[in-house]
């Protein structure tokens, strides 16, 4: 059976919960290091296709910069930090403190290259050690990897583990908005938890939630 | 699935299509994913799968997409072609993607995937004797592929290297 099948709405709530807290220490930190405010929007969380996948962000094609890591430990499963072009060049730009930095063209400054892997290691460490702290399970995070490619190709790779049981994907996404950004920009910046589909009943367990009845 | 008008055939992850000319067919955004295509030169009919994994036989599902597997999308693209006009004697095939986006130190198989899927397509072909002309796979780069059943061209573009064609 299909994993997704034994998904009820109070799940979904459960899990727009811990992505609520999760989202909610990276967004501190990222208005910490960025001294600015930080929006992060209440987590939707979705079961859908991996075609509804893809347009979360305006579709497979579009250009984004992404830090990916593997959780291992209890509950296996990929998260994504995706951003818009534009507004990783901006964070970069703030960080390493370079107007010139651009991430239009190759090769990438190595500094804000590595500016942005570290921005990435300081949310989803944030995140998920709130995830780990809330639900008491152990998280091991990987190391996270940096790359700056089509959105459709970057995010199938946290799909590989859930395709051999689904076509469907239940996603925990947070969109990241910053104050003084208007809504202009078609893709914000995202969390996405992929948790493995053999996570969920751990999860829901470790937070006094039947899974299956 | 059914075959539209429009001029370019969309085909998302996960699956296949055909189309004869004066269309063309694309997919977006392959990354670990494999784009094979299937063509009849002379007919000028042609498949593309948009491949994910590559054995079947690993499913832990009841009901399986086809089109997500190698062993189980190429036989069906090939019956859906030879359904529609092409000749089998006659199929050639374009493979595109295949990468590695990530780069890690772990050697976990599922890290690998873009490899296995290229294999596992090339393997696979080399059963039903249909030869590959060109391939363009492997690397860390995603890609967007469209193919035109009239030229027998392969349009791929990449983030960095711009468009070329096989």
């Amino acid at each position: 059976m299909d994993y997704t099948k034994s998904i009820t709405p109070t799940h979904l709530d459960i899990l727009k919960e811990v992505g609520n807290i999760g989202a909610g220490h990276s967004a501190t930190s990222l208005s910490m290091l960025l001294d600015k405010k930080i929006d992060m929007t209440v987590p939707d969380v979705k079961v859908i296709s991996f075609n509804e996948l893809m347009e979360l962000v305006g579709g497979p094609e579009v250009v984004v910069a992404s830090v990916f890591l593997r959780m291992e430990g209890d509950i296996p499963g990929s998260l994504f930090f995706v951003l818009s072009i534009e507004q990783a060049e901006r964070f970069i730009k703030k960080l390493i403190a370079d107007e010139d930095f651009s991430l239009k063209k190759t090769p990438y400054s190595e500094l804000g290259l590595s500016a942005f892997q570290e921005l990435g290691n300081i949310l989803t460490g944030s995140y998920l050690s709130s995830l780990s702290d809330l639900t008491d399970l152990m998280i091991y995070p990987s190391v996270p990897a940096l790359t700056i490619d089509m959105f459709g190709a970057v995010i199938t790779h946290g799909l590989v583990e859930l395709s051999h049981v689904s076509d469907y994907a239940i996603i925990i996404d947070t969109a990241i908005k910053e104050e003084d950004q208007l809504d202009i920009d078609s893709v914000k910046g995202h969390f996405f938890l992929l948790p493995d589909p053999n996570s969920f009943k751990k999860l829901f367990d470790a937070l006094g939630i039947n899974h299956e009845k | 699935m059914k075959n539209e008008l429009a001029e370019i055939v969309k085909v998302g992850i996960a699956d296949l299509n055909i189309v004869k000319s004066p269309n063309r067919i694309r997919t977006s955004g392959l990354g670990s994913c494999v784009g094979l295509i299937l063509f009849d030169k002379i007919n000028e009919i042609a498949g593309l799968a948009h491949i994910m994994l590559p054995d079947s036989s690993l499913a832990n599902q009841t009901t399986i997409n086809h089109a997500k597997y190698a062993d189980s999308a190429i036989p069906l693209l090939i019956n859906k072609l030879v359904g529609s006009g092409a000749k089998m004697r006659l199929l050639h095939a374009k493979v595109a993607g295949g990468a590695q986006m990530f780069q890690f130190q772990s050697s976990n198989d599922m890290m690998r995937i873009g490899p296995r899927n290229v294999e596992a397509v090339r393997r696979i072909l080399q059963t039903y004797n249909i030869p590959i002309l060109n391939e363009d796979v492997g690397g860390n780069s995603g890609r967007t592929i469209e193919f035109d059943p009239k030229t027998s061209e392969l349009m791929i573009r990449t983030v960095n290297q711009g468009t070329k064609k096989i």
